[in-house]
């Protein structure tokens, strides 16, 4: 199928490529489709796109690559909304907040999108009771995102 | 709004799978305990609010932006 995109103009997807996030996402409830995308000159980040929305996208980058000790806990709800049954099975992003300069962007800690790789299923966490929050700055992880993918 | 009143260990039933039990009362702070299925995801409403707000900051990509992400060292 095609569809259209913010950045990339009209492109084919296979169907398989979309993650459904049955719930949509906080303030967007009715997107429940999307598709990752690379970028390409920056492996470190992705764009989810709607594939619904042209105009709805957002950038994803790997917050392990920015803060190595980012942690927390998937609930035993997400786990049987997401219906995981392995650990690897799961794939964990960053929303960031993209800002000019683009050092000064941010990402949010406190709400990381989960998927499970192998049904494709997804949400976004919001980890109620840790110190994480919705701006963390990324500055200086840019590069290292770069040069280790 | 439905305005309802409840005393410590009564509770609300809405549809047929969930409850919300108040628990305790100290003070200015109420205990909650909610019954509900998996699917029904309970948030703190401020930190939903900040999370709802921040992925509309997020969501306001331009190609500049995207270009942006490109090329972060031209700046």
């Amino acid at each position: 199928m095609n569809i259209d995109t913010v950045y990339f103009g009209t492109i084919e997807i296979q169907k398989e490529q979309i993650i459904t996030f049955e719930n949509g996402i906080p303030g967007f409830q009715d997107e429940t489709e999307f598709v990752l995308l690379d970028l390409e000159g920056n492996p470190g980040f992705k764009i989810m796109q709607s594939t619904k929305t042209t105009k709805l996208a957002f950038v994803l980058t790997n917050p392990f690559l920015i803060d190595p000790n980012y942690e927390f806990k998937l609930d035993d709800s997400s786990v049987e909304q997401l219906q995981i049954e392995k650990g690897e099975d799961v794939s964990v992003w960053a929303i960031v907040t993209v800002q000019d300069p683009f050092d000064q962007s941010t990402m949010n800690l406190r709400a990381p999108v989960v998927i499970n790789l192998q049904n494709r299923y997804a949400k976004q966490m919001s980890l109620d009771s840790t110190n994480y929050h919705t701006k963390h700055p990324i500055k200086g992880g840019e590069h290292y995102a770069s040069s280790n993918t | 709004m439905l305005v309802l009143t409840r005393k410590e260990g009564e509770a609300i039933q809405i549809n047929d799978d969930i409850e919300i039990k108040v628990l305790s009362i100290e003070g200015d702070q109420i205990k909650l305990g909610i019954d509900a299925p998996k699917h029904v995801d309970i948030h703190r409403k401020e930190i939903y609010q900040q999370i709802l707000q921040e992925n509309q900051l997020a969501s306001q990509l331009t190609t500049d932006s995207i270009n942006l992400i490109k090329n972060p060292q031209k700046d």
